[in-house]
This record gives structure tokens, sequence and C-alpha cells, in this order.
């Protein structure tokens, strides 16, 4: 599902500039529950948006479900935006002046579906994540495990082939972070590739495989055993 | 345009940002109104100031007629001509585009005018209504010679008000008494005041046809006095004055055997002089609120764009979210465009609506020499709200095309 290699990474500021991703070799599987572990500053987020397409790399390749990424012109990265990922912030990145279920429905709106359906399809997954009364509430009615689960809805909605998700539940307590896991670890088992940038373990124990990353390198790279959050909650 | 889901995208932006709605409707309504206000009043000043200096203006054309000088066509040199109603009817009808007013002149000098015991000797002027208007007189009682006293003669007069002071003691109103004219019972109806003074106040007028009839003039009239429509600037003035001018001459010459080359059987006596600095004054008058109109303009556009700015900054990181999800670049400049339009256009036709409104209620009812019915041309008005309507669409084409051209993730961070 995705392929990357050797792919490097820079900041310019000023004269100087930050190597931050130093050649990532990485491959994600579809259906898998991948998380990224790392210190503050390795480059998680980095590497992520870079999936995610919203950034770009300076060298490397990278193929998502096959397809080169490479020097997209804006139209074309907006319709694989839309039509093979779903993003999930850490802080949520809602638009505030519209309501749970509009939220919801926006990736919607990009792909062409007329209203009705949006609405339709829009609340099947706000249900999925709990909050079918919540929908004409907007963001700031809201707490914050509420909007993250919008988010995860409004990312599901668009029904893309990978969730990317920046510390999902890093704005969290740990128990409703533990509720955010049980709906990813959810998702992952109707068989949807997840991505989850993370600094915490037992956030990390929840996936399926585990990537270290220090300096903008892998440091390590292993399968673990999932702990269900179900347990937890 | 007109997709509709497009729409109720925009409609829900709109409602659901009452306050951002709000202030650039008002914002842009009330800059509208403001420009529609200083028009209306700079016009208002325009006209009121061209009514003040009209008089100076009016292209003023004398008409008399003297005995020949050339001999032509066997006829000798010296012969008296004198024109006739006729002429005067044929003059007024083949230059009638020219001419905004118009009178004859049946007159003489020295005729005894009497009330009572008083009585002296006066100029009597046989006119038509117009003559008030290109004489300038100045109504200081009652009214002028109007056209009903034409079609009825009347044995009315209107006393200029040297006359009125010989003729009747201080505080007596002259108004509906008789007074004698070679004897003849005419009641006065109003007493006029010439800016010229005295020299100009010891006459009265009669209707026409009953100076002819009193003079036995018969047809025969003295002269004609006309006044011709204002021009936009003086040259189109003199170049319509000589027009005229020399189509009455050649109607004239041609009608009473006159040669080409008489210069004194027909004078003509025009008052282009004056009107020249009239046209100097509206012309610095109109450049000036042509000037206030331009910076309010620009004043109007720096604000808009200034809003839109601020309304396409402030949206940033929706722009973001937006493009996350899938945005095409295109979507998102129609967006915010269309709906910057749209509260645009609203707000100004209000604000221009409203303008007009207030123009036409509280016009009328300015008091003063100086201002006279302030009114908007309606184009100009349009014109300026189209111009603020693009202004404010291109103020926010281009923060709107910067926010989408940068990568999402820079316009996810804006805060
Ligand atoms: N837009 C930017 N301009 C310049 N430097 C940047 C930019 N974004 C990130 N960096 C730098 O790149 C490095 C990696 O940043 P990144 O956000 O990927 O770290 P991270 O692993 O996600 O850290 P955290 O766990 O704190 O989120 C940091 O040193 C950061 O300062
Ligand atoms: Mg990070």
């Amino acid at each position: 599902m995705i392929e990357i290699k050797d792919l490097h990474k820079s900041y310019q500021m000023g004269s100087n500039s930050l190597h931050v991703l130093k050649g990532i070799n990485f491959s994600v599987k579809e259906g898998e529950l991948v998380s990224i572990m790392g210190s503050s500053g390795s480059g998680k987020s980095t590497l992520l948006n870079i999936l995610g397409m919203l950034d770009e790399a300076d060298t490397g390749s990278y193929f998502l479900d096959g397809m080169p990424i490479k020097n997209l012109n804006e139209k074309i990265a907006a319709k694989y935006r839309n039509q093979f990922l779903g993003f999930i912030f850490q802080s949520f990145n809602l638009i505030t002046y519209k309501n749970a279920i509009d939220n919801v429905a926006l990736p919607l709106y990009y792909q062409g579906i007329k209203r009705k359906e949006r609405i339709e399809k829009g609340m099947h997954y706000l249900s999925k994540v709990g909050l079918a009364d919540w929908a004409t509430h907007l963001p700031n009615e809201l707490s914050g495990g509420q909007k993250q689960r919008v988010a995860i809805a409004r990312a599901l909605a668009s029904e893309p082939k990978v969730l990317l998700a920046d510390e999902p539940t890093g704005a969290l307590d740990t128990k409703t972070s533990y509720e955010v896991m049980e709906l990813i670890q959810g998702i992952n088992d109707e068989g949807k590739t997840i991505l989850i940038v993370t600094h915490e373990p037992d956030i990390a124990d929840m996936t399926k495989r585990i990537v270290n990353l220090k300096d903008g390198v892998i440091i390590d790279d292993t399968i673990v055993k999932q702990v269900k959050a179900a347990a937890y909650v | 345009m007109f997709n509709i889901e497009r729409w109720q995208e925009i409609f829900d932006a709109i409602g659901k940002n009452k306050l951002r709605t709000f202030l650039t409707g008002v914002s842009v309504a009330s800059g509208i109104f403001i420009l529609v206000l200083l028009l209306g009043v700079g016009q208002g000043m325009q006209n009121g100031i061209a009514k003040e200096f009209e008089s100076d203006a009016s292209n003023s054309i004398w008409v008399w007629t003297r005995t020949t000088s050339v001999e032509y066509k066997g006829l000798n040199p010296g012969r008296e001509i004198i024109m006739t109603n006729q002429d005067y009817d044929f003059i007024n009808r083949k230059n009638e585009k020219y001419l905004e007013y118009k009178s004859s002149r049946a007159r003489d000098w020295g005729i005894v005018v009497s009330y009572k015991k008083e009585s002296g000797s006066y100029g009597v002027e046989g006119i038509f209504p117009d003559f008030q208007m290109i004489e300038n007189e100045e109504m200081i009682s009652g009214r002028f010679i109007n056209q009903n006293d034409i079609k009825e003669r009347n044995k009315v007069v209107v006393i200029g008000n040297k006359v009125k002071k010989d003729l009747f003691k201080k505080d007596k109103d002259p108004i509906g008494e008789l007074i004698r004219i070679n004897d003849i019972p005419f009641m006065v109806v109003g007493v006029f005041h010439d800016k010229a003074g005295e020299r100009e106040e010891d006459r009265v007028f009669v209707p026409s046809p009953i100076a002819q009839q009193i003079f036995s003039k018969g047809q025969g009239i003295d002269g004609l006095a006309y006044t011709l429509k204002p021009e936009k600037d003086f040259e189109t003035a003199v170049r319509k004055s000589q027009e005229f001018v020399a189509s009455m001459k050649g109607y004239l010459k041609e009608k009473h055997v006159i040669s080409p080359e008489d210069k004194r059987a027909i004078g003509v006596n025009n008052s282009l002089k004056g009107a020249k600095r009239f046209y100097n004054l509206m012309f610095m008058i109109k450049t000036f609120f042509w000037w206030v109109g331009i910076c309010t303009i620009i004043a109007g556009v720096v604000g808009v764009s200034n809003i839109m700015l601020i309304i396409v900054k402030e949206r940033t990181k929706e722009i973001g979210i937006r493009k996350a999800l899938g945005a095409q670049p295109g979507s998102i400049i129609t967006m915010i465009l269309q709906e910057a339009i749209f509260v645009t256009t609203i707000a100004g036709f209000t604000g221009l609506i409203l303008g007009l409104t207030l123009l036409e209620f509280a016009g009328p009812m300015i008091q003063t020499n100086f201002i006279a019915n302030p009114s908007v041309n309606f184009n100009v008005a349009i014109t300026t709200v189209l111009i603020l309507i693009l202004a404010g669409a291109l103020a926010g084409f281009f923060p709107a095309w910067r926010a989408v051209r940068i990568k999402p993730i820079v316009a996810l961070r804006d805060e």
C-alpha cells in the first residue's frame, strides 16, 4: 500500500538547512496498523505529512497504492488526498462554523456527492463513532474526545485506503484515548490500513507494528502483539 | 456559477459566519452609501452654483433691425426693415433645438404712464412670458406676464420698481391697481427688479399683442430676444450660438431682401463673454467633484480590499483543512470569491438604494442657495458599485490564490 525508498527532507531556515529525514526506507501493506514512535523532533510528523501529501519530500521515491507520488500538480494531489487518504490530527482540525454532521460530510462534497447522500453517509459514520445524537452540535460544544471521534468519522467518510493519524490521542486523557484507540482498532479490523504517530508507549502497544524513528532514520521496526483497547475501556 | 451544491455550501458559510458577513456587508454598504451622498451633494452644489450664476451664463441673443446700408436687387440703401410676427414664429420653429427662452419685443419710449394724479414717461415693451428669464427680471411682488395674458389679450402690466416708486406712494401695494398707458387702463399684476438697477427699471411690460395694438404696429416687431440652451462646455456654446445666428440672419436677409454684405440692417448682440466665466467655473467645480469622487472610490476600493485580505487570512486554516480533505484549488478560490462577490453585491446595492432614497427624500428639503436638487447619475452609481465589487473580487483573489498554492501543511499550521 505504501512504499518509500531513501526519503530525504530538509527544512530551509534562512541560510541554515535542517536535515530532518535522512533516508527513510519503509513499506506498509494493506490492512496494517502501524505506530510511528520517536522523541520530539525526530521527524515523525514530517514523515506522516509527506505520506499524506500535505508536504513534499526532497528526494526519494514514494508509491501509494502502486502510484508514484512525485511532483504532482495540486489538482491531482487534491484528487488523491480525497480518494486515498484520511487524516486525523492532534488538534482535530474541524471547521469551527460547521456542525458535526457537516464536518463529516465535507470530504464527500469534494467527491461530488449530492447533499442528501452526503448527509446519509455522514450520519452512518457519525453513528459508527457513537455520535449520532451530536450531529447538529458545533465543534466548540463537543469534548476533546468527541471532537476527535468526529474527525475520525470525517476521515472515514470518504472511504480512504489509508488513514493517517498524527497523535490522535495527544490532546485526550487516558480513558478517552483508549476509547479512540478502540475505535481505530475496530476500523483496522475491518481491513483499513492505518498509520499512527504517537509518543505514548501504551498507545503504540495497541497497534500491530511499531516503527521507531531517531534523528531522521528508522532505528527499529518490529511487529508487536496487539493489546486490545477494549480491555481498558 | 449556477452549481446549486456550491451555492448551498456558500450560503452555509455566509449563514454561519454572521458576524463576518455582517461586518463586510456593513462596511461595503456604508462605503457606497457615503459615496452616493458625496456624489449627490457634489451634483447638488454643481446645480446650486449653476443656478446662482446662470444669469451670467445664459447665452442671450438680442436682434434688432435698422435701415439697409447696401443696394441690393435694385432696392436702394436706406430702406427700413421691420420684422414681423411671422418672422418670429418661423425662426422659433426652425431653430427649436437651440432655443431655451424666446420673446419678441414691440416697444416704444417716452410713453405717458399715469396712476391717479401721478404720471411719468417710460418705456413700454410688449413681450412674451419667457422675457422674464431672458432679462432675468426678479419679481418683487405679483407675477410676470403669462401665457394666458397673451392668449386672452389681457390689458395687464408689469411695472419696474422705479415706476412703482414714482407712481405709487411708499407703502401702497400697486398689485390690482389700474394705471393708464396712453390713456388706456391696464391692471398692474407685478413689480420687477432688475439687477442692472433703476436704468432698467423705468419701463413696463405688457403682453406683446397688446403693445402692437396700442402702438399701431400691426404685425411689426422691433426686436427679438433669445437665450440658447446651456451646453456642456464653452466651445459647444459658441458653436451653437454661431449656428443659430447664421441660420436666423440668413432667413431674415432672404425674407427682407437684404444684401448678404449688409452689415447694418440686422443687428445681433450676444453675451457669450459672461458665459465664458460661467463655463470655467462649472468646469472647476466639475473637476473638483470628479476628484472627490475618484478619491472616495479609491478609499472604498482600499477598504473593501482590506476586508477581503483579512477574510482570506482568517480562513487560511480552513483552506488548509479543505485541501487536506481533497478540495480542488479552483473550488476553494471560487468559494471565496463567490461568497465575497455575493456579499459585496447585496451590500453594495443596499447601500446604493439607501443613499438614493435619502437623497430623494432629504434632497428637496435642503434650503440653501448653493445646493439644489442633489442627485446622482444612476449609471455613475452603478458603475461605482461594480468597481467596488470588482476590486473586492480582485483583492480576494490574490490572497486566496496564494493560500491555495501554499502546501496544505503550511495552511494548516496557520492560527
Ligand atoms: N515548517 C518547518 N520549518 C522548519 N523546521 C521545521 C518545520 N517543521 C518541522 N521542523 C523541524 O523539523 C524537525 C522535525 O519536526 P517534526 O514535527 O517532524 O517532529 P516530530 O517528530 O513530529 O516531533 P513532535 O513529537 O514534537 O511532534 C524539528 O526539529 C522541527 O523543528
Ligand atoms: Mg509531531
